[in-house]
């Protein structure tokens, strides 16, 4: 079964080809049909796939399809590798995929571009497929840009809107800025290795660098950049609250499990690079962090319910970042996975509620859904708990724990990284139920328009189970020791060195956690329930803060003065392209001297006859004067 | 004789279409139509001939060698390798597409346009040919004087200054090319005593590096004009925007690789020191055309000088990458003038195609035209992000394979262009939204694409995947001419064999011109 | 025979050329203007032969008959202009004659 591995990335393929193809002529049933249809074949192959790859004992496989192209020292080819890593991947990319092509078939069904629709959603899947199964950097590449598109294309969905559109752009435009950098940090993997193969690189880079060799810092910078773009991390992190102009389940699939978390793919991926680069990868570990904080804060002061969620994948994927910065890869990738279940679980729920009550998006016009969408509620409660890291119960806290618990012990990490993994875990807790609180509690503000059904109710449920029992497939130490996932990732992404006689602390730093999150749940109890004026106060009182955590820390009017601004001004006023203006100003010349000398063919004789004598008589004194 | 006969065929067809239309303006369409049709299928059918893969590595597939003036040294010499095979390829594909997106268009004269047309196929046919440079002088010329006529009666509003514009800036560099042209004559003949103007003897000149790097300019201006190179495309603008859409698909399509194919054919190789030493001056000249070109493009609002901006921008890489001097970035600029003939073709078609239905170029006044046209809509998004360079198509593996041989040669400039994608990527989306997505402002109706209209964009939208996903062929194509321009030195040997078919008529030649030689 | 003073000869030829110049810088009938250059090819012929004189020479002789030639086909020409003028201007004014101006 395994042999079929190239099938998974192209039934989605020929799932948007076709619905490209036949454009909106067929019926609603068959473009759902063929649109949910294909994700949801694919995530059967990938389980077979994945039962036969772990049969073989976990030994890698590649497919080559067919050479790309080949000049000079380049040779790429459309190959497909699948090891332990990509499996991961793929795993929940189809699977989170496919519960979200289900849930979309209901999301959509009054849409009239439902077959457009499903046709760039599967067009994305397909190419987050190749992202993650490329067994090269050219054709990773392919996959990075081709998500880029898909997500430009399902932001933008709603194209009449024109702030649909601004959003859309600017997504790509800026995620390009990244890749740009990741396209250098190519050329120079390039010039180094003669080749841009991943495991070719992986094996040769121990062999010819050192550690703290420069030139693996360049690159891990390089590559960090263009994951920073993708992935949403500071400084490139302004996108992804914009990209949730695009419908909910685009929000749930690309800008929440997927898509944002290619960056993270990338690194880990390269991991052996960031091995060698100790500074590239402190600098990761920098970046995951100061995004943790920055985003976190900002999802305090949100009142748009898909912004909070925006902000909030952020601030996780900070996490995630974090993570790989003190070499915890496989407590990245647990959460990464983690992560796309119950933050896919609660954009979606949060799509059903926004469409329940007629496209609101304000939290504020909310209220006291708990009674009226139970469904809804019990299962955005399983996924915020889960985002909150609530102790013991959810899958959030074993994965977040692990990564706090590395950051403070791991031989990268340092008290900084902790601190701010510690305090961003507050601030989870505390965005992530006042969104509860103010969405479901209290009283009911707008009234319900569409009541979900079976589609949207059944996809929310399995994610719930997922986010709740995902956890328990790898334990700390201390609570049972069950290490199934970083066993199954063990020979790829090697595990971390602790610190010297630091294992003792394991139990305190989940103690704290543990209390630091319910303790975040209370105080968000008492701001938002209890005594709500309290947390008025607290906006009032703060409100320039409030504000510009508002407008995320006003990355996007810097943005706009330095680079956007000028580029604009720049092309505006040379629209009409000063370099024309000097062969313009040649021809006008010309045309001078032509009328100055017109003049003097003015058609009188004696004219003529006395320029003549002039003339004649001024070379005779010349030469009269001028001896040769 | 095959070539010749192409070249024929499509002059002897424009005239026959020229009279035709006297009797039936349908009947001149269709004549021009089989015409270019049957110069691709013979072009293609010398592709299959050859071997799809074409892994040989003697370069030169078809050779002819007639004496014409031999008092001077002048003969009908017509070679073809790979790159002119690919390029012939797209230029019959490109003049196909031509003739086609004229057949509502065009009403006015039609025999004399098409006259035009073909003409201008002719002359591009013959510049991608001819080994000897007199008589690549005389088809640069021939692809000139049509090109004038078909944007000064055919096109838009500002159509006589744009013809004038176009025609001023191309003869006057053409005219620098035939200064140099001649002056390597009269050089290699004093040195060798043979007075020829084969392409083949005059590679073995040596210059001076001082005349050498003279002799290059003449050469190099006329190129980079027509490429066109900032500050000297100043004529392209105008030139595109004024055309009528056939007009605007020959020249981004092919007329701009004249210049590009020039300077692998001809600068490269018969001034190898002089170009490398002013390699880096050319290739900052490439990145200031990226990102001056992309630039420009985003400010502007007529839909067809946007596309002409982006046209400079895209002719940076080319650039770039021929004087990175290195088999990767050649082939990336090979590829490059393919896929960029086809996406920029593409994009003055659907330009076309608009105007047609709502009387405007101004992209300030379209909006939401998405749900009025899908098909159109779709098909514009694949050149747009082809524009954009998105991986899968073929304008990316182009540009990664300059970029990539560029980094080998300098790497400052291969940031700034590689920054430069940033800019298409503005632009590029800023047409999208500009004309299809957004809100429909004025309440334009229309119709989808016709039969017509989809027989000429998909085939487009084809031939770009394809080149995005299997590029190989075409780079195999091209890679013993590629080869051969970074070692022009040894070319002459690689070649010696295709000299000795001459060697008889040269050798007649020598005799003469030896005689008369001695005379003096 | 004595030769001529050829001081006096060339001052002959440049009084009549001068005269001849003036009056055609003043004049404004075209065929005075024709005339007075006769006058001066004529003053130029002068300078010639008197040269030739001097110098014992043919070539002044020649040059001589060379500007009588001329002359004679240049008041040909001229006056067939003349004619033209005053059919399609009714005037002999050569200021009115000033279509030609670039």
């Amino acid at each position: 079964m395994i042999k079929l591995l190239w099938l998974i990335p192209t039934l989605p393929f020929l799932g948007a080809l076709i619905l490209i193809l036949t454009g909106s002529r067929l019926s609603w049933r068959i473009a759902a049909c063929i649109g949910a249809g294909s994700i949801g074949l694919a995530a059967i192959l990938t389980i077979l796939v994945g039962y036969d790859f772990l049969a073989s004992g976990k030994e890698a496989y590649l497919h080559v399809a067919w050479n790309w192209f080949q000049a000079g020292d380049l040779s790429t080819t459309f190959s497909f590798y699948l090891d332990s890593l990509s499996m991961v991947f793929i795993f929940v990319i189809t699977f989170v995929g496919f519960l979200i092509h289900i849930y979309s078939i209901e999301f959509m069904q009054e849409d009239e571009g439902f077959s457009r629709f499903f046709a760039y959603l599967n067009l994305f899947v397909c190419s987050m497929l190749i992202l993650v199964l490329a067994d090269n950097l050219v054709l990773l590449y392919l996959g990075w840009e081709g998500v880029g598109l898909c997500s430009y294309l399902l932001i933008g969905f709603w194209y009449t809107e024109e702030k649909n559109g601004y959003a859309a752009r600017k997504a790509f435009i800026i995620t390009r800025v990244g890749d740009t950098a990741m396209a250098v940090g190519l050329f120079l993997l390039f010039t180094v290795f003669h080749t841009l193969n991943i495991q070719d690189i992986l094996t040769q880079a121990p062999l010819l660098w050192t550690t703290g060799a420069s030139m693996a810092v360049v690159i891990g910078f390089l590559l960090l950049g263009g994951a920073v773009g993708k992935s949403a991390q500071l400084p490139l992190q302004t996108w992804l609250p914009d990209a949730m102009a695009g419908p909910s389940p685009v929000s749930a699939l690309i800008h929440a499990a997927t898509m944002v978390t290619a960056g993270v793919y990338l690194i880990t991926r390269m991991h052996i690079v960031y091995e060698l680069a100790p500074l590239a990868q402190l600098w990761v570990g920098i970046i995951g962090a100061i995004t943790l904080l920055i985003a976190g804060f900002s999802a305090l002061t949100q009142f748009d319910l898909k912004r909070v969620l925006a902000y909030s994948t952020i601030s996780q994927i900070g996490y995630m970042f974090l993570a790989m910065g003190v070499g915890a890869w496989s407590a990245a990738i647990f959460h990464f996975m983690i992560h796309a279940f119950f933050k896919a679980l609660l954009f979606l729920a949060a799509g059903a509620i926004i469409m329940a009550l007629h496209h609101e998006h304000d939290m504020f016009r909310m209220g006291g859904l708990k009674n009226k969408l139970p469904v809804i509620y019990w299962t955005f409660l399983i996924g915020a708990a889960s985002l909150a890291a609530l102790p013991f119960v959810t899958a959030g806290f074993y994965s977040k724990d692990q990564i706090l618990w590395l950051a403070w012990a791991g031989e990268k990490g340092n008290l900084w990284f902790f601190l701010a993994a510690l305090t961003g875990a507050v601030v989870t807790a505390v965005y992530t139920f006042r969104m509860v609180f103010i969405t479901f509690f209290g009283e009911a503000k707008t009234k319900i328009s569409h009541v979900p059904g079976m589609r949207i109710t059944v996809p929310l449920m399995v994610l719930a189970a997922l986010s709740f029992a995902g956890g328990f497939i790898e334990l700390p130490h201390t609570l049972g020791h069950f290490t199934l996932f970083s066993d199954y990732l063990s020979p790829l992404l090697p595990a971390v060195t602790l610190k010297e006689g630091i294992e003792t602390t394991e139990w305190t730093i989940q103690l704290v956690t543990a209390v630091l999150a319910l303790g975040g749940l209370y105080l968000t109890y008492i701001l938002y329930v209890k005594q709500p004026q309290l947390s008025n106060e607290i906006k009032s009182s703060t409100f320039e803060l409030h504000q510009f955590w508002f407008r995320g820390w006003d990355f996007d009017a810097l943005y706009n003065f330095v680079f956007v601004r000028p580029f604009v001004f720049l092309s505006r006023i040379n629209k009409n392209d000063v370099i024309d203006q000097f062969y313009t100003g040649l021809v006008q010349i010309t045309e001078y001297f032509n009328s100055a000398f017109v003049k003097t063919q003015n058609g009188v004789l004696r004219w003529y006859v006395m320029s003549i004598v002039v003339g004649a008589i001024l070379i005779l004194t010349i030469s009269l004067f001028v001896q040769p | 004789m095959l070539l010749a006969l192409l070249i024929l065929l499509l002059m002897a067809g424009g005239i026959a279409s020229g009279f035709l239309a006297r009797v039936s303006h349908a009947a001149c369409r269709w004549l021009a139509l089989i015409t270019v049709t049957i110069a691709f299928a013979i072009i293609v059918s010398v592709w299959i001939d050859e071997g799809l893969s074409m892994t040989q590595t003697d370069s030169w597939l078809r050779d002819l060698y007639i004496p014409w003036i031999p008092s001077f040294g002048i003969a009908f010499h017509l070679a073809m390798d790979g790159l002119s095979l690919l390029m012939l390829a797209l230029t019959f594909f490109l003049g196909i597409l031509a003739v086609l997106v004229s057949w509502k268009e065009i009403q006015y004269r039609v025999g004399f346009f098409h006259f035009n047309l073909l003409w201008v196929v002719a002359g591009i046919t013959g510049v991608f040919l001819t080994m000897d440079l007199f008589l690549f002088y005389f088809f640069w010329e021939v692809m000139l004087i049509p090109m004038y006529f078909l944007i000064g009666i055919w096109g838009h509003e500002n159509k006589q200054y744009a013809a004038y514009k176009f025609f001023i800036f191309t003869q006057a560099s053409g005219l620098l090319m035939l200064l140099s042209i001649l002056a390597l004559y009269f050089i290699h003949g004093e040195q060798t005593g043979i007075y020829s103007f084969d392409y083949f003897s005059i590679l073995g000149t040596t210059l001076s590096p001082e005349t050498g790097r003279w002799l290059m300019f003449g050469f190099l201006i006329a190129f980079i004009v027509k490429l066109p190179v900032v500050p000297l495309h100043t004529w392209l603008p105008d030139a595109h925007t004024e055309a009528p859409t056939a007009g605007s698909l020959l020249l981004a399509g092919l007329l701009l690789k004249t210049g590009a194919y020039g300077l692998i054919r001809f600068v490269l190789p018969i001034f190898p020191e002089a170009s490398a030493s002013i390699a880096p001056v050319a290739m900052l000249l490439g990145v200031v055309g990226i990102l001056y070109g992309a630039m420009q493009a985003y400010s502007q609002t007529d839909f067809k000088r946007l596309v002409a901006y982006t046209s400079v921008s895209h002719m940076g890489f080319i650039m770039l990458g021929v004087f990175a001097f290195n088999e990767l970035a050649m082939q990336g600029v090979v590829m490059q003038m393919i896929t960029h003939g086809i996406s920029t073709g593409a994009l003055f078609v659907i330009a076309g195609v608009l105007y047609e239905r709502i009387h405007t170029r101004d992209i300030l006044r379209m909006g939401g035209m998405w749900k009025k046209v899908p098909f159109m809509g779709t098909v514009a998004m694949i050149f747009v992000m082809a524009s954009l360079g998105l991986p899968g198509l073929g304008n990316f593996v182009a540009e990664f394979m300059t970029l990539i041989g560029a980094w080998q040669a300098n790497k400052l400039f291969t940031i700034i262009a590689t920054a430069g994608l940033v800019f298409a990527t503005a632009y590029s989306l800023r047409i999208m939204q500009k004309v299809f997505l957004g809100k429909n402002i004025e309440g334009h109706s229309m119709t989808d694409l016709s039969l017509r209209e989809k027989f000429i964009l998909v085939p487009l939208c084809v031939v770009i995947i394809w080149l995005g996903l299997f590029p190989q062929q075409v780079i195999n194509a091209a890679r013993p001419t590629v080869a051969n321009s970074m070692h022009a030195k040894n070319h002459t040997a690689i070649h010696q064999e295709a000299q000795t078919n001459h060697v008889k008529y040269t050798s007649a030649f020598t005799l003469e011109k030896g005689g008369s030689h001695e005379h003096e | 025979m004595n030769a001529l003073p050829i001081d006096m000869g060339l001052l002959l030829a440049g009084v009549l050329f001068t005269l001849g110049l003036i009056s055609v810088l003043i004049r404004r009938n075209i065929i005075f203007m024709l005339i007075s250059v006769e006058i001066m090819l004529n003053a130029a012929g002068l300078a010639f032969i008197v040269a030739g004189s001097r110098w014992a020479q043919a070539d002044g002789q020649v040059m001589f008959i060379f500007i009588l030639t001329m002359a004679a086909a240049e008041v040909s020409v001229g006056l067939a202009l003349i004619l033209q003028i005053y059919h399609q201007l009714k005037t002999l004014d050569s200021d009115a004659a000033d279509k030609m101006n670039g």
